[in-house]
């Protein structure tokens, strides 16, 4: 008997928990916040899915009401992307050493 | 357009780069890099998804023209925001992210056919309960994180808002979710998967009502996490393996911050979620010893004098500091005493403010050199060595009644030794009792100078007294 390929992706989810696990402990406390903001910003990869949405509408109706749903999630996600990279990349930037202060 | 396979094996690269993403979080030096690696992959996923598709016609112009406006409207506010809004900002994220993956589950259950997953009416079973959970979770992430940015923002109150029958309701409602899905799966019926969504809009509301705003970092934490396992349950829904592997990722950071979060506060999670605390703070013969005790207090030349003469400072920060906006001000401050070759470290417990990290952040807003900043476990010995504590907008943290009285409610949290130095430094605009409504101990300590003003105003004039 074949494996149900959802077995499979069950597996994937579950080892993707413990990296998750311990790459999470091993961030530094004074990071959380960076640590936040940039979870923020990968999880917004669900724009995947609001992408395949929007694209299904045909060329004669491209704003149905399930591709509708799909061109809202996309504004929100890539509100969450641009602007959670961003405003990480931000506060990173403002982590410096005391060699780099005095320059 | 390219195959599903080469696809698939894009998507786990852009998941391998999320991972080095967080990986990279471990140092503040190899930070920056990391998240390079997270909008590498990012980028990838996006790109791949429109050449799988490969679907050219006119609505591909639409999609890049709303992710243009999205970018745009994140970049403003990115650029924009002001480091001390930033809990507001991630609890407004997490709700946009919530919401997505409420809109992608309707889509997906409208038009099953363009994600393969069968006909309307006739959508896969495994499918069907993916989504449906996914939608649950990304409903309850959504409205919960409107009511966590309204406590956060000061627009709702952030004390605790309780009702009787509250958590029997939130079981009912809860348990409702699960006998919908499970006729929803039999029937197939839209109503059902419209009644889903609606009764998991209000469970999110209804579980952040009761919490208070000191319990924030854990709430954010949660909702981080739920945002995650959102984003998983529509990932196993597209059968997208970026999607599951983020949303795992996310999922188990956000629960690892909540459980570092309630540690911190010596809470468990249920009794945070539970919510109430520091509402019924109505004890009045507390209140009434407390206006006979006698407390000392100073002034900006009293507080610059001790701290010119002192050959160690320790700074602990709170939430007070972070709305005075005073991290500028300190830093003056803290640079004036250096020059004095004054040793001057800062000493941050794990909630103090409204996020994990909240106040790190801040500092590093104001220039100081994370080298200079401890967590609570690696400088609690130094304050007996130290000879001024100058403690700035933080209160519950420092009470010393939580090693000592086993009827506190706040008993056993771990909290900064700061009674131990010489001398004792609060920066506060009044004596009262801070958000767990407990008196602290350590206003009316001998060796405890009372500064009674707004942090910012107070620093500046000791920064003026200084020289």
């Amino acid at each position: 008997m074949e494996i149900d390929p959802f077995i499979f992706r069950l597996s994937i989810f579950i080892l993707s928990i413990f990296i998750g696990y311990y790459v999470v402990w091993s961030v530094t406390p004074s990071l959380h916040t960076p640590l936040m903001s940039v979870t923020n910003a990968i999880s917004s990869v669900i724009i995947v899915g609001a992408i395949i949405a929007a694209l299904a509408g045909t060329s004669e109706s491209i704003f149905n009401t399930s591709s509708i749903f799909g061109f809202i999630a996309i504004i929100l996600a890539a509100i969450n992307i641009f602007g959670g990279f961003l405003v990480t990349q931000r506060m990173l930037q403002m982590y410096k050493k005391k060699k780099d202060k005095k320059k | 357009m390219i195959s599903a396979n080469l696809a698939a094996i894009f998507y786990l690269v852009s998941g391998i780069l999320f991972i080095l993403a967080l990986r990279g979080l471990s140092s503040p030096d190899t930070s920056r890099q990391g998240n390079y690696f997270g909008i590498a992959g990012m980028i990838i996923a996006i790109v791949v998804t429109f050449l799988s598709i490969g679907n050219f016609s006119t609505s591909i112009v639409y999609v890049v023209i709303f992710l243009v406006i999205g970018g745009a409207i994140g970049a403003f506010i990115a650029f924009k925001i002001p480091m001390t809004a930033m809990p507001e900002l991630v609890a407004g994220f997490h709700s946009l992210v919530g919401l997505a993956a409420v809109f992608v589950a309707i889509a997906a259950f409208l038009n099953p056919a363009a994600f393969n997953l069968g006909n309307v009416g006739d959508i896969k079973l495994a499918s069907l309960i993916e989504m449906s959970i996914g939608a649950a979770v990304g409903a309850i992430t959504f409205s919960g994180s409107i009511i966590a940015f309204l406590k956060l923002r000061g627009i709702m109150s952030g004390a605790p808002i309780t009702f009787s029958g509250q958590h029997i309701l939130n079981l009912i409602l809860g348990i409702g979710i699960f006998v919908l899905i499970f006729y929803l799966c039999k029937t197939q019926s839209t109503n059902i998967f419209w009644t889903v969504i609606i009764i998991s809009f209000l469970v999110g509301v209804l579980l952040i009502i009761p919490i208070g705003g000191a319990d924030m970092p854990v709430v954010i934490s949660m909702l981080n996490s739920y945002s995650g396992w959102a984003a998983a349950g529509i990932g196993f829904t597209l059968e997208n393996t970026a999607l599951i592997i983020t949303g795992a990722l996310v999922g188990s950071s956000g629960a690892i911050l909540s459980y570092i979060m309630c540690k911190a506060m010596n809470r468990s999670f249920v009794s945070v979620i539970l919510g109430g605390f520091g509402a019924d703070n109505s004890t009045d013969d507390k209140k009434e010893k407390k206006d006979q005790k006698p407390v000392k207090s100073g002034n900006a030349e009293d507080a610059a004098f001790l701290m010119k003469n002192a050959s160690s400072v320790i700074i602990v920060p709170g939430y007070g500091m972070a709305v005075a906006q005073a991290q500028h001000a300190l830093r003056e401050m803290v640079d004036k005493l250096k020059k004095n070759d004054i040793k001057v470290t800062y000493a941050i417990h794990p909630v103090a403010g409204r996020m994990p990290g909240h106040m790190n952040v801040l500092l590093a807003e104001a220039n100081v050199p994370y080298d200079e900043v401890f967590e609570l476990e690696d400088i609690n010995n130094d304050f007996a060595n130290s000879d001024v504590a100058f403690v700035i907008g933080a209160n519950d943290v420092t009470n010393p009644v939580a090693k000592t009285d086993p009827k506190s409610p706040i008993f056993g949290m771990p909290v900064l030794d700061v009674e131990k130095c010489k001398s004792v430094l609060f920066v506060k605009r009044s004596l009262s009792p801070g958000y767990a409504g407990i008196d602290n101990e350590l206003f009316y300590k001998d060796n405890t100078l009372m500064l009674f003003a707004d942090a910012k105003k107070m620093t500046e004039d000791i920064v003026k007294n200084l020289d």
